[in-house]
């Protein structure tokens, strides 16, 4: 029925007569497609790269973070709202209250990562012979990061500690999430842990108690099981 | 003396007409049949209820515009676009100046006010057989709504369709005005449930196929018709692919609520519902169900179509079909595709699936829908879009493994078919 | 300048549950009614379909479907010797918007308030003494009783479906049921939730610790239901994505799927999106409502009269209007005056984390629905006897574990690194075999003098208009209370058979950044007398005679479950107020 009219007086989004709806409406994901980067400079996804390979390191429990597409998955991110703190409360004045009042800082992730990566190619270049990041050692890399998450190593005009824990979230985040956001590639974690993902429909499975789930893992976008 | 047999048949038809009514059955009908009782509620109120009936209303009067009858609607021919007229009593812009004879001719002889031809997307074909009577009554009704000034230009067709005069070869191949005639061994019930569906209700106007011109393709009466973008089901009595399952009530039911235990109105019928059938008496649906239930199946089919149960599909897509309705279909529909009544419709075994042409299903999986809500039924759950995460392949083999699963037996679909229709319906905004 | 728009009946203020609820009755009753929502218009196919709504990151991390900040928020401080700070984004709570609100993204646990919860403040006085009670808590009675609202509990629960078990029929204790319920008239419309393995080994190890357990009263549905507005449900297929998330195939109760679809067809009612209301408009005596001024998409002000006013934008939200709008007298902690902000309260939550032998439990925990669960009542409320606790107050226990989504209800044992090669393994060796019930201790949070709703004298929204500003910290009873019903908790988990259990029982101060149920309440209390609340016993503003003011704004304190029952019940309450005695003589319903 013909239900979204805007009404002169009021302009508003009128509802009435019955439940609005258009055919083919709706806002499914855009799905991530890997190649190019759409926030970070070359020189900032290697480093991210090589960071989540030694968040999520490559072993028999799954590839590793940067072949699991998590570089991808943050810089999307970044590039999209999430970067630019889209939907937050950005008034001022910005000021520093108690742990419990939360984070106040006006700087968004995108830029957090901007000056952090670069930051921390400026600290290893003087601490590793002129290496930046990407040219440490596995062993050397995993100090560095052990540095920034105990905060014994401080990055020089940034939150180190709260630089950690945003890219560890981001990497963990783009590990575990739906396939389609450009992380979590072929589903490695969910087989990993035994979550079949993106099923509605567990009616047979309540009353299988203490039994595996042998339902073929699937993403939203994501769906092996229906290829022969 | 008066002629017997003419007042028994006279009464007859009163009987059949005035079933749901309380009109006054006397031996002398003549005095309504001359003219309109300005203060005759009655039939006014009857006038109403058959434009229910005959849901002028869903091509004359233009949705959301809070002018009822007053046309400006863009019918969709295979032909091209008309504008509905406007109906009401203004006397310039509407019928407000016609003769109630001039009234008659339109609605029974798809004539127009000085004898021009009216395309036959006016179902004249189907309103031919309405009573002089009860096309007064709607006269006598449309006399009361508020008269509109609306000035419109009907004809869109292109040349030479613009010319009206090409309606006239075309009524003479294919229309030849009727009047009911009850069938004296069935019953008053059935007869009028053949009044209203072969008359004012037009069923055949969506649901028969038409020929190359447009025309109902007599002998294949009630087989299903493609048409904008949907397919209008086969409501023969087939058993698979007719309303062959149904039983009188759930016919009845579909029509005034929009759902029985295994359909939902959807598409062009949830219009139909919404504006016509929903608000028809319990006595008329019946009646139409009876009637419908007691025409033949489509076993005499047409060349090519199957006779018998159709080919086993193809197993490879059967199984991708499966997986793909065990992800996407069965969180509503259920494993066993029996849907939940009222909210969900059914997929095994229902004729909705099991029809020839998919093309509503493929409509329904690309872009959705939204179930009709009534009074009774006023849930009106809607189906999603899936058209962004299946492509054709996935829809064709999803609704192969649909009309052929838990029993169904349907041709497959094929991807090529789904992709001529998504991009065919691209270019719709309804 | 706004433009006036023609006059209606009723103006009603967010469609919401509450909206929802109170538009359809009062159409039903022929009046005009307008309902002007800040949110867009959602609806199952369109806005949560089974094809993309099962999306963590999009949902339950980004928080699609809720109240951007950008648009609305509030600032927060501990006590009044803090700089109240913006909420930059949700944490602590996460509130709704648009067309359902909260009711489309809800858990859907659908509990009643204790008989004892409703005369908390008599009740506790008369047993243990006046001087137990902490001497700045500011409990009270409500002004209504559990009898008052028990036919409205049931118009609730069958309006929604909900799927449970009675455990006290008109006096008579059912087995299997919850036995320290008040009575209830009749059973539940539909028969409780199935439960998964995590779940039943709950309930048998609470019976075998003498507990009686009984399923969580779910409004996501176990079977096909038709609501008693010819609405139909359809049956839950547990597929974890329930809170947080809308429901993609009609089973979980929400005024779309219960109440809207009926209220779209009345030709009475309209409902404008997008339109944000900015101030309740009042005459000049300042005791009768004129009607609501409201912003929509394009800027432009338009003021809407009507003769009545409902007040149903969520309880912070509510306050802020009603302060905005110079209704009622704003509350001063200092000198205890003001009914406006007084009483605000949360929810007092906590939980452990049981790990257990991966060799022989699979808790399948991505099999489960918002609303599943065993529970046991034993510690809530008044329901256990106080007096060598030190504290009063308590809470459903449960496992209630809703999910198995990965980044939210992954949990490895403490010591395991954050990261790295023993990071992977932990949430492997884990992910199948932890149960992880978030809501397990779901705990009263009583009201004190120092908690409380304002207006923030710094941070504004879009309009310039200031923001609700939130005090509020934890007191020692809350946090005595928590720490016990956390051990009893792990308690049942021990003797499930957990490997491993890890306490993790509510810690001061109030955090606003740990997420703890959106059960905001308070701030606009209803109670027997002007002197003691805002609002008379059916949450008729005592200022404003055509305002009613809906939602769990009027609980003096909470109690030990969750509100969206209480709030239901408290909707029909008014109504049926409104309906027989306010629209044939209009004006204050109760005079004190």
């Amino acid at each position: 029925m013909w239900l979204l009219l805007s009404s002169s007086a009021a302009r508003a989004a009128l509802i009435r007569g019955g439940i609005p709806w258009k055919p083919g409406a709706g806002d499914p994901p855009e799905a991530v497609t890997p190649g190019g980067w759409k926030y970070f400079t070359p020189q900032e996804a290697l480093t991210v790269e090589a960071f989540v390979d030694r968040l999520i390191p490559a072993d028999e429990l799954s590839p590793g973070g940067k072949d699991c597409g998590c570089a991808v998955f943050i810089d999307r991110q970044l590039a999209g709202p999430y970067g630019r703190f889209a939907g937050y409360y950005m008034s001022g004045p910005f000021q520093e209250g108690t742990k419990q009042q939360g984070p106040q800082s006006p700087v968004t992730p995108a830029q957090q990562y901007r000056k952090a990566l670069a930051a921390l190619d400026t600290d290893c270049r003087g601490k590793y012979s002129g290496k930046a990041f990407t040219g440490l050692s596995d062993e050397q890399k995993d100090t560095v990061i052990k540095g920034l998450e105990d905060g014994s190593l401080k990055l020089d005009g940034v939150d180190s500690a709260s630089f950690f824990k945003l890219i560890l979230k981001d990497t963990q985040n783009g590990f575990l999430a739906d396939p389609i956001y450009g992380g979590n590639k072929d589903m490695a974690s969910w087989k990993m842990i035994g979550f079949p993902g993106a099923h509605y429909d567990y009616s047979a499975w309540i009353d299988k108690h203490n039994q595996q789930v042998t339902l073929p893992p699937i993403g939203i976008n994501n769906h092996p099981n229906w290829s022969q | 003396m008066p002629d017997e047999s003419k007042i028994l048949r006279q009464l007859a038809s009163a009987l059949v007409l005035g079933a749901a009514l309380s009109l006054p059955v006397s031996a002398n009908l003549s005095a309504l049949a001359a003219s309109i009782d300005k203060q005759d509620f009655t039939q006014i109120q009857h006038g109403r209820y058959l434009t229910v009936v005959g849901d002028c209303a869903a091509c004359h009067t233009l949705p959301g515009s809070g002018h009822d009858f007053a046309g400006g609607r863009s019918i969709e021919t295979p032909f091209g676009n008309l504008i509905a007229p406007n109906i009401t009593p203004d006397p310039q812009t509407g019928i407000g100046a016609w003769t109630d004879d001039e009234f008659v001719n339109a609605l029974t002889k798809g004539t127009g006010r000085h004898g021009e031809r009216l395309y036959p997307a006016m179902p004249y074909t189907y309103y031919t057989r309405v009573t002089r009577d009860d096309a007064l009554a709607i006269r006598a009704y449309l006399n009361t709504v508020p008269a509109v000034r609306n000035p419109l230009k009907s004809d869109q067709l292109p040349f030479p369709l613009d010319m009206r005069v090409s309606i006239a070869v075309w009524d003479k191949l294919f229309f030849e005005p009727e009047s009911f005639d009850p069938d004296q061994s069935k019953s008053a019930q059935w007869n009028r449930g053949a009044y209203l569906t072969e008359g004012l209700g037009h069923c055949g106007m969506c649901h028969t196929p038409k020929n190359a011109l447009g025309a109902d393709d007599s002998g294949k009466a009630l087989q299903g018709y493609a048409l904008q973008g949907w397919f209008a089901p086969n409501i023969t009595n087939d058993p698979r692919r007719g309303l062959g399952s149904w039983s009188v009530d759930q016919i009845a039911s579909y029509l005034k609520t929009g759902h029985n235990s295994t359909a939902a109105g959807n598409g062009l019928m949830a219009e139909t519902i919404n504006l016509s059938t929903s608000q028809m008496s319990d006595d008329d649906l019946k009646a139409i169900a009876t009637y419908l239930k007691d025409r033949p199946g489509d076993r005499n089919g047409q060349p090519g179509e199957p006779q018998n149960t159709p080919a086993a599909p193809d197993q490879g897509k059967m199984k991708i079909g499966a997986q793909i309705y065990a992800d996407e279909c069965s969180g509503c529909h259920r494993g066993d595709g029996k849907g939940t009544p009222g909210l969900f419709p059914a997929l095994s075994d229902t004729p909705a699936v099991q029809q020839t042409d998919p093309t509503t299903l493929v409509h329904i999986v690309l872009r959705g829908g939204l179930s009709v809500g009534t009074q009774e039924a006023p849930t009106a759950a809607a189906m999603p879009a899936f058209a962004w995460v299946l492509d054709d392949d996935q829809v064709a083999a999803l609704l192969t493994y649909i009309r052929n699963a838990w029993g169904n037996a349907a041709p497959a679909v094929s991807a090529s078919a789904v992709g001529k229709e998504r991009a065919a319906l691209v270019e719709r905004s309804d | 300048m706004a433009r006036k728009l023609p006059r209606k009946d009723v103006a009603i203020i967010g469609l919401g549950w509450t909206g929802s609820i109170l538009a359809d009755e009062l159409t039903d009753a022929g009046l005009n009614v307008v309902a002007l929502e800040r949110g867009p218009w959602r609806d199952t196919a369109t806005d949560f379909p089974i094809s993309y709504a099962q999306d963590e990151l999009r949902y339950r991390i980004q928080h699609e479907l809720f109240l951007r900040n950008s648009q609305m928020s509030v600032t927060f401080r501990n006590n009044v010797n803090q700089t109240a700070l913006p909420v930059r984004t949700w944490g602590a709570f996460m509130l709704g918007n648009g067309a359902g609100g909260a009711g489309v993204h809800w858990n859907a646990e659908t509990w009643r308030f204790l008989p004892t919860d409703f005369t908390l403040k008599s009740h506790l006085t008369q047993r243990y003494g006046v001087s137990f009670l902490p001497n700045d808590m500011t409990i009270q009675d409500w002004g209504v009783t559990f009898a008052d609202l028990e036919p409205h509990y049931d118009e609730f629960e069958y309006l929604c479906g909900t799927s449970g078990q009675a455990g006290n029929l008109n006096g008579e204790i059912q087995a299997g049921g919850n036995p320290f319920e008040g009575p209830r008239s009749r059973p539940y419309p539909t028969p409780p939730q199935k439960q998964g393995y995590g779940h039943t080994l709950f309930a048998k190890a609470a019976e075998e610790l003498g507990y009686k357990p009984f399923p969580q009263p779910s409004g996501n549905l176990s079977q096909a239901y038709t609501n008693p507005l010819g609405v139909r449900l359809g049956k839950c297929t547990y597929c974890g994505f329930c809170e947080w998330f809308g429901c993609a195939n009609y089973s979980k109760a929400s005024p779309q799927t219960t109440v809207l679809p009926v209220l779209l067809r009345k030709s009475n009612f309209e409902g404008r999106t997008e339109c944000e209301v900015t101030r309740i408009n009042l005459d000049n005596t300042g005791k009768r409502a004129t009607g609501v001024t409201y912003v929509d998409t394009s800027g432009e002000e338009f003021e809407q009269p009507a003769d009545l006013v409902l007040l149903c934008a969520f309880s912070l939200f509510n306050v802020q209007l009603l302060l905005l709008s110079g209704i009622g007298t704003p509350y001063d902690p200092q000198t205890g005056q003001g009914q406006i902000g007084r009483n605000f309260t949360h929810q007092v939550m906590s939980s452990a984390l049981g790990f257990f032998d991966k060799d022989k439990y699979n808790f399948n925990p991505f099999v489960a629905s918002g609303a599943i669960g065993m529970c046991i009542d034993e510690f809530n409320g008044d329901n256990f006897d106080h007096s060598s606790l030190g504290f009063v107050g308590g809470g459903y226990i449960g496992q209630v574990q809703t999910n198995g989504r990965p980044i939210e209800t992954t949990a490895v044992p403490p010591g395991t690194p954050a990261w790295g090669k023993e990071w992977k393994q932990a949430l492997k060796d884990n992910y199948l075999s932890t149960i992880n019930s978030g809501g397990a201790c779901h705990a009263s949070f009583y009201s004190y003098r120092d908690n409380y709703l304002s207006l923030d004298p710094t941070y504004k929204d879009r309009f310039g208009r200031p923001l609700v500003r939130l005090t509020i910290d934890f007191h020692d009873n809350e946090i005595k209370m928590s720490n016990f019903l956390t051990d009893k908790y792990a308690e049942i988990l021990k003797q499930m058979g957990a490997k491993q259990i890890v306490k993790q029982p509510r810690k001061g101060p109030y955090d606003v950044t740990a997420y703890q149920t959106s059960h905001l309440n308070g701030g606009a209390i209803m109670g027997d007398k002007p002197g003691n609340s805002a609002l008379n016993r059916y949450l008729q503003s005592w200022d404003v005679p055509n305002l009613f003011v809906m939602g769990a704004s009027a609980f003096p304190q909470n109690a030990g479950y969750n509100p969206t029952g209480t709030v239901g019940a408290l909707a029909y309450w008014a109504a049926k107020a409104i309906r027989s005695q306010y629209l044939t003589n209009p004006g204050p319903l109760v005079h004190a």
